[in-house]
């Protein structure tokens, strides 16, 4: 292991201890960034949801729950994935890293394929935000507890803006997400981690519980409040 | 104006409130100011380095010194704060016989509506001594009705109603700018307001204002019109059976709605729910109302507004 | 530690260690990037400074005379996002807590040396964005970009100088980390917190601040971009969105932006006044804890931004008040400083000089401060050139001069040459005399009721102006003296001993240039910061 050691310990650092603990307040930093990034569109959509509450809750029966059901489960499905890979890395097993690691990126792939397929349907309605957005109450928020014939479609466009920015920018980390599993996989494949080198697999851990997370938030704040 | 002088025309007894706190700020400013820059110049002079190998004896902390220039100065901006919460906290509240004045911005113009039906742009005339609540809002982007003379000025928004107050007591002309930035012509948004002797007042409102039609109607009367050539007095009727609430007495009450929430019946209530008349129906009512969002203009709105007030006033304090 | 000056400069140091492109574009040498930033910013500086300059030439004439208000507006919206996005944000941490940051704790390098080149090239990307809306025609919404007009009415390129803002952020962000990582993680042994420079604190706070605010304009500078181009309507009156919802998140940001800018400034400052007098800064810890009082308080204030834009007044209210509390560190500050010369050995360098410049204008850009949290007088002279010349007091009087103060202080440790004394001197003063000229009228135009942002304005103000417009064009002159002899040192100035003047502190006991890897041997400290008493030895200097 001592010949892993000295490969992997960057010239700047004195010992290994040292370089996996910045790492990882180095990602907790990030993911404090991360938070207050998200924070700003969560306050958003609080403001607005008091104070335009029935035309959100209009908004909300617009959105698919079997869907998003179906993909709350899948993510953390991967949350689970992602732990197994980094305890795979604690142990130093290359191949286990790169299965959980491909597992992970397969039910990364599902959820934005299914997330493609509700911004399909939301297109076709014509609910995409715009000049062509066009909210009919009978047709699209039917079973509401609320008098949805009473809500104004600007707020209801609102609503959707906030869908889209908020799923929108949480699939743009998980492309991302995606992107660092290939690269990780990559180095899984060429056998380079080790018990003593790990701490970018458990890092990105971080980062993919972290994106769970906020879909944790997302689902309920979108698509289930409101639905009795 | 006096090109030598550091303060403004001040045509307020507000003005001069904010001209003296100003100048206490002022001097404080230049005390301490002076203080360090004394202090400075006293040391540079005196420990100044006399030979390439001076050392000076090593730095000890004085925590009384310490405590006491944090002490000072916060006792200081103590005084400060409360100074000037009590004159911001006044002139946020217009005195009750303000004559209301309504205005609407505009890239690049100030449109202004007189009680009596009289309308200008970018200038204003009033007469001196009478308090003046501005009622204003904005058709495009955010504006902000600044008049030095006064020190006073508010931001003028899309989508809701802000006030703002003064009472004049010099007679002149003072400047009125637009102070948030709202494009190409922001810098010539603005003119004039005409504070005037109240018989010169009384001259200029029988002169012929120049605008005609709606404009010499007075804002509530105007208002009066368009309720019925828009139709909003057929259910807006004052029987049992009436399709829409009564109008009357409204204004300035608390008004319960369909979902047992209550608001109050101001400015911003009315004009929310005239634009979009779905979104806060009164209790017992169905929301049958048309939404007129694009269909008036700001102005139209305000007239409205200025009709339903004046249901409130006729029936006086009793609903 | 070592008494005399090391005179054996080691012949490989970081800058002639490998010359070809491909060795400073590729470089993860902290010492390296620093100088990346500083030639990247200075190259801004010149962009943002030509547009105040077309800005003061255009305001000779009270009724405008060489551009169209579209224009104007453009070059003053120029002049704004540059000057704060692409130099005052990341001037002093990109550059010289970079280069200084691993030396002054004793460590190699920041603790992620591939992401800090990473942030260069973001933040490159994000000025190369921002440079093309400029050519492409400009953008007219001021720096602060206020919803509705920029979401809905401007008709400029609004879309890309928000993404260059928003991934210039990202790099500043990353940068922040890195400091944090690196000042937990990588303090050489002995070098314990409150034996570190004040300098490293203020970067510590800054950093803090940088965290946590910046991913709030990133969002919001964000969500108007998506705005315009994909109808997304969150600040749009026309569906029931809220423009000054944006003002609160801008300044939720913009506000502690201010102290991003600053902080690092008071950092330079506790050096340069310490190592001139040869004195420990009077009140160390102080001094450090009100960087971190700064950093948390600032975030509180954002308010006073806002006390006319129909917030409620009781949040004004609250605003004023918590707006006159951060007022306190700063002048805590001040005092400590003016404290630290009191028998003190001072001398007159130009770092200095531009210290004791700091002190006087940041004074003043303080003290106006007040007036804008009175809320009452705020109401008066908000949106005037009372604001204008205040927070250039601040950013130009603190931070820039700072700046200059840290560059010529660290010019020969960094460059490995001396610059010329008295010319340099000469600059910095005329520096400072034009600076007052420029900015102090404006205090005066804008109790007068003068707006910002006034392309055309009534003729009496014209002569305030005019004085203001003189003062720039020396400005202008001062700026090419000080320039002109420190690129004039590049080439003919003498070689720098490792502790030219002589001061404590990590860096100036390895050699000018520094080598790659900044210690032979990672040093170990035993001693607190400043101690000046053992400048020339170990023994105590002759006490007064």
């Amino acid at each position: 292991m001592s010949e892993a050691h000295s490969n992997n310990l960057a010239h700047h650092f004195e010992t290994m201890e040292q370089q996996k603990q910045a790492s990882s307040l180095g990602m907790w930093l990030f993911l404090v960034q991360e938070v207050m990034f998200f924070g700003g569109l969560f306050l958003g959509y609080v403001v607005y949801r008091s104070m335009y509450h029935d035309a959100f809750i209009a908004g909300s029966h617009l959105l698919n729950v079997k869907l998003g059901a179906f993909n709350t489960v899948v993510l953390i499905g991967s949350s689970l994935t992602i732990a197994f890979s980094v305890r795979a890395g604690q142990l130093g097993r290359n191949r286990q890293i790169l299965g959980w690691l491909a597992a992970t990126l397969v039910l990364g792939a599902v959820f934005l394929g299914v997330k493609g397929v509700e911004y399909a349907h939301k297109y076709h309605e014509h609910l995409m935000p715009g000049p062509h957005f066009h909210y009919d109450a009978a047709q699209h928020s039917a079973g509401a507890h609320v008098d949805t014939e009473a809500v104004d479609p600007h707020k209801v466009e609102l609503f959707v803006s906030f869908y889209f920015a908020m799923t929108g920018l949480h699939a743009t980390h998980m492309i991302i997400g995606i992107g660092l599993i290939v690269w990780l996989m990559v180095k899984a494949a060429r056998r380079r981690f080790s018990s003593d080198y790990y701490a970018p697999v458990e890092v990105f851990g971080l980062y993919w519980h972290f994106v769970d997370i906020v879909w944790i938030f997302l689902f309920p704040l979108l698509y289930l409040i409101g639905r009795h | 104006m006096n090109l030598l002088s550091i303060l403004p025309v001040s045509a307020s007894a507000y003005a001069q409130q904010v001209d003296a706190l100003y100048l206490f700020l002022v001097g404080m400013s230049v005390f301490f100011l002076v203080l360090i820059g004394v202090l400075i110049t006293i040391f540079s002079l005196k420990y100044r380095r006399r030979s390439a190998g001076e050392v000076p004896a090593k730095t000890r902390s004085h925590y009384q010194l310490e405590i006491m220039w944090t002490v000072i100065p916060l006792i200081l901006v103590m005084v400060l704060f409360f100074w000037g919460a009590r004159l911001f906290v006044r002139y946020s509240m217009p005195p009750n016989d303000a004559v209301e004045i309504l205005v609407t911005g505009k890239q690049w113009m100030w449109k202004i509506q007189h009680p009596d039906g009289r309308r200008e742009i970018n200038n204003l005339h009033i007469p001196v001594d009478q308090a003046v609540k501005l009622t204003m809002t904005s058709e495009d982007v955010i504006h902000s009705f600044y008049v030095p003379a006064f020190r006073v000025k508010a931001d003028v928004l899309p989508g809701r109603y802000t006030t703002l107050w003064f009472r004049p007591t010099e007679v002149g002309r003072y400047h009125l700018f637009c102070a948030e930035y709202c494009g190409t012509e922001h810098s010539l948004m603005g003119g004039l307001v005409y504070v005037m002797s109240k018989a010169d007042f009384e001259v200029w409102q029988k002169a012929d204002g120049g605008a005609a039609g709606v404009g010499q109607l007075s804002p509530a009367a105007a208002g009066e019109a368009l309720f019925k050539a828009k139709g909003c007095a057929a259910c807006h009727t004052e029987t049992p059976a009436a399709l829409a609430p009564s109008l009357h007495g409204m204004f300035g009450h608390t008004v319960k709605l369909n979902d047992g929430t209550e608001v109050t019946a101001d400015e911003n209530y009315l004009h929310e729910s005239i634009i979009n008349s779905q979104a806060k129906i009164v209790e017992g009512f169905l929301p049958i109302m048309p939404v007129f969002q694009g269909l008036l203009t700001e102005e139209e709105i305000q007239q409205l507004i200025a009709y339903i007030k004046s249901l409130t006033a006729d029936k006086g304090e009793g609903s | 530690m070592s008494e005399t000056q090391a005179t054996t400069v080691n012949e490989t140091n970081y800058l002639n260690a490998s010359s070809t492109l491909r060795s400073w574009l590729l470089t993860v040498d902290h010492k390296r990037i620093g100088i990346l930033y500083l030639v990247t910013l200075t190259g801004f500086l010149l962009i943002g400074g030509i547009a105040a300059g077309l800005i003061r030439l255009e305001l000779i004439n009270a009724s405008g005379r060489f551009f169209s208000h579209e224009t104007y507006n453009k070059i003053f919206t120029a002049h704004g996002v540059v000057m704060i996005f692409f130099f005052l944000l990341p001037s002093i941490p990109a550059v010289f807590g970079n280069f200084l940051i691993p030396i002054m704790i004793g460590a190699r390098d920041l603790a992620f040396p591939r992401l800090n080149l990473a942030s260069w090239y973001i933040f490159v990307i994000g000025g190369v964005f921002g440079l093309s809306a400029l050519v492409l025609g400009g953008v007219d919404t001021g720096w602060t970009f206020y919803t509705p007009y920029s979401s809905t009415y401007a008709n400029s390129h609004v879309i890309l100088t928000a993404l260059g803002i928003f991934v210039a952020g990202f790099s500043s962000i990353l940068t922040g980390i890195n400091f944090i990582v690196t000042i937990h993680k990588m303090r050489a042994p002995g070098m314990t917190w409150f034996r570190l420079p004040l300098f490293v604190w203020a970067h510590y706070a800054t950093s803090i601040v940088i965290v946590l605010g910046t991913p709030v304009i990133a969002i919001t500078i964000l969500l108007v971009a998506c705005e315009r181009l994909f109808h997304l309507g969150i600040f749009d009156p026309a569906l029931g969105g809220d423009p000054v919802l944006f003002q609160h998140l801008f300044w939720f940001y913009s506000h502690p932006a201010v102290y991003i800018m600053v902080l690092p400034g008071m950092g330079v400052m506790s050096e340069l006044i310490a190592a001139f007098s040869r004195k420990r800064i009077f009140g160390y810890t102080v001094v450090a804890m009100s960087s971190m009082a700064i950093a948390i308080i600032g975030f509180f204030v954002w308010g006073h931004h806002m006390f006319v834009s129909s917030q409620s007044i009781y949040a004004g209210l609250v605003f004023s008040f918590l707006s006159f509390l951060v007022a306190i560190p700063s002048a805590v500050k001040v005092f400590n400083w003016t404290a630290t010369l009191y028998k003190g050995s001072i001398s007159f360098k130009t770092p200095m000089v531009y210290a004791l410049g700091f002190i006087g204008l940041f004074t003043v850009g303080g003290l106006t401060g007040l007036f804008l949290a009175t809320a009452a007088v705020d109401v008066h002279v908000h949106d005037t050139y009372f604001v204008v010349a205040h927070f250039h007091y601040v950013m130009i009087g603190g931070a820039m001069m700072e700046f200059l103060g840290a560059l010529h202080f660290w010019w020969p440790k960094m460059i490995g040459k001396m610059y010329p004394e008295r010319v340099s001197r000469a600059g910095s003063i005329l520096l400072f005399i034009a600076f007052n000229l420029t900015f102090f009228p404006q205090f005066i135009l804008g109790y007068m009721g003068m707006p910002r942002r006034y392309h055309v304005y009534p003729p009496e103000f014209q002569l305030l102006h005019r004085m203001s417009s003189l003062g720039a064009g020396l400005l202008f002159i001062s700026f090419a003296v000080v320039f002109g002899s420190l690129l004039w040192s590049l080439v003919k100035g003498k070689k720098a001993p490792a502790n030219p003047w002589p001061a404590k502190g990590l860096e100036w006991e390895t050699s000018s240039p520094p080598p790659t890897f900044n210690f032979d041997r990672i040093p170990e400290v035993t001693e607190e910061a400043y101690a000046y008493e053992t400048l020339f030895g170990d023994e105590p200097g002759p006490t007064s």
